[in-house]
């Protein structure tokens, strides 16, 4: 209990983890559905750098590296449709996101 | 046991910050929550001894992203102003905890920083010790031979969102 292994590392991520998934499903806010895909990316590095740690191995910090540059470049592309989509639509409720379906 | 103890705060930290952000009504809120928690994630690097990726994390996901979710968020939906956290009794209690919670932590880094002091008896231990290599030197090695041409991809990838972003969030192409 008072040693902390790697399995607690994994516990934590696989809870952030859910936490993220729970945001992504039950939230209707496109914003904040985001910001659950952001916390899911976070989960992911948390369990990758507890291994890079325990294996010592560096490759894990590299790949948490490369999610965090490719959670930048989603971040600005999402980010960017949601500002273009506002301005059609003046909306950021996901239900209403349906101008694709037919 | 100290460092138990700092990851199950942490923990029950960045679980807690995790639900606000995801349960928060207003999206300011939210992304707020959301800088907490990343700064909190970059502290659980430091104890893993992961400094660099904890300092990409402030530098990036805490300065830069977050950032843009905030401007976006006051961008889309300025509509209700949040009245209810403008009652000055609860700002004074929150401010009053904060203050608490600030001192015991002085409190806290003072005496341990003291009786380390008196154990290491006024030699300068922990700041003489030479570091051969950091973390920083060791990933940038890594990066920049192993993983090179995913590196470089990642740049393109950085370019090209960043021209997709621009076209995306133009009014008109072209004026």
């Amino acid at each position: 209990m008072l040693e902390i292994t790697p399995l607690h590392y994994s516990l934590l991520s696989a809870a952030l983890f859910m936490i993220g998934v729970i945001g992504v499903l039950v939230r209707r806010n496109v914003i904040i559905i985001f910001m659950s895909i952001e916390l899911i990316l976070n989960a992911v590095n948390i369990n990758l750098v507890a291994l890079s740690d325990q294996l010592q191995d560096l490759a894990g910090q590299v790949f948490v590296v490369f999610v965090i540059a490719v959670a930048a470049a989603e971040a600005a592309v999402g980010l960017g449709i949601i500002i273009a989509f506002y301005r059609n639509k003046e909306t950021v409720n996901i239900d209403e996101i349906q101008i694709m379906r037919w | 046991m100290a460092e138990a103890l700092l990851f199950y705060t942490l923990a029950a930290l960045i679980l807690g910050l995790g639900v606000m952000v995801v349960s928060a009504r207003s999206a300011v809120h939210s992304v707020l929550f959301l800088v907490v928690n990343f700064l909190l994630v970059a502290v659980l690097y430091v104890t893993l001894n992961a400094e660099f990726v904890a300092v990409i994390q402030v530098l990036v996901y805490a300065g830069g992203i977050v950032v843009l979710y905030l401007f976006v968020v006051m961008l889309v939906n300025l509509k209700k102003a949040p009245e209810r956290f403008s009652d000055p009794r609860r700002l004074a209690r929150s401010g009053l905890l904060l203050g608490g919670v600030v001192l015991a932590l002085i409190v806290v880094v003072v005496s341990s920083s003291l009786r380390a002091g008196m154990a290491s008896e006024g030699t300068l231990s922990g700041f003489g010790t030479p570091f051969t290599s950091g973390n920083t030197e060791q990933l940038g090695w890594v990066l920049y031979t192993s993983y090179l041409i995913p590196f470089e991809l990642a740049s393109m990838l950085l370019l090209v969102a960043m021209i997709g972003a621009i076209v995306l969030a133009k009014r008109h192409l072209g004026d």
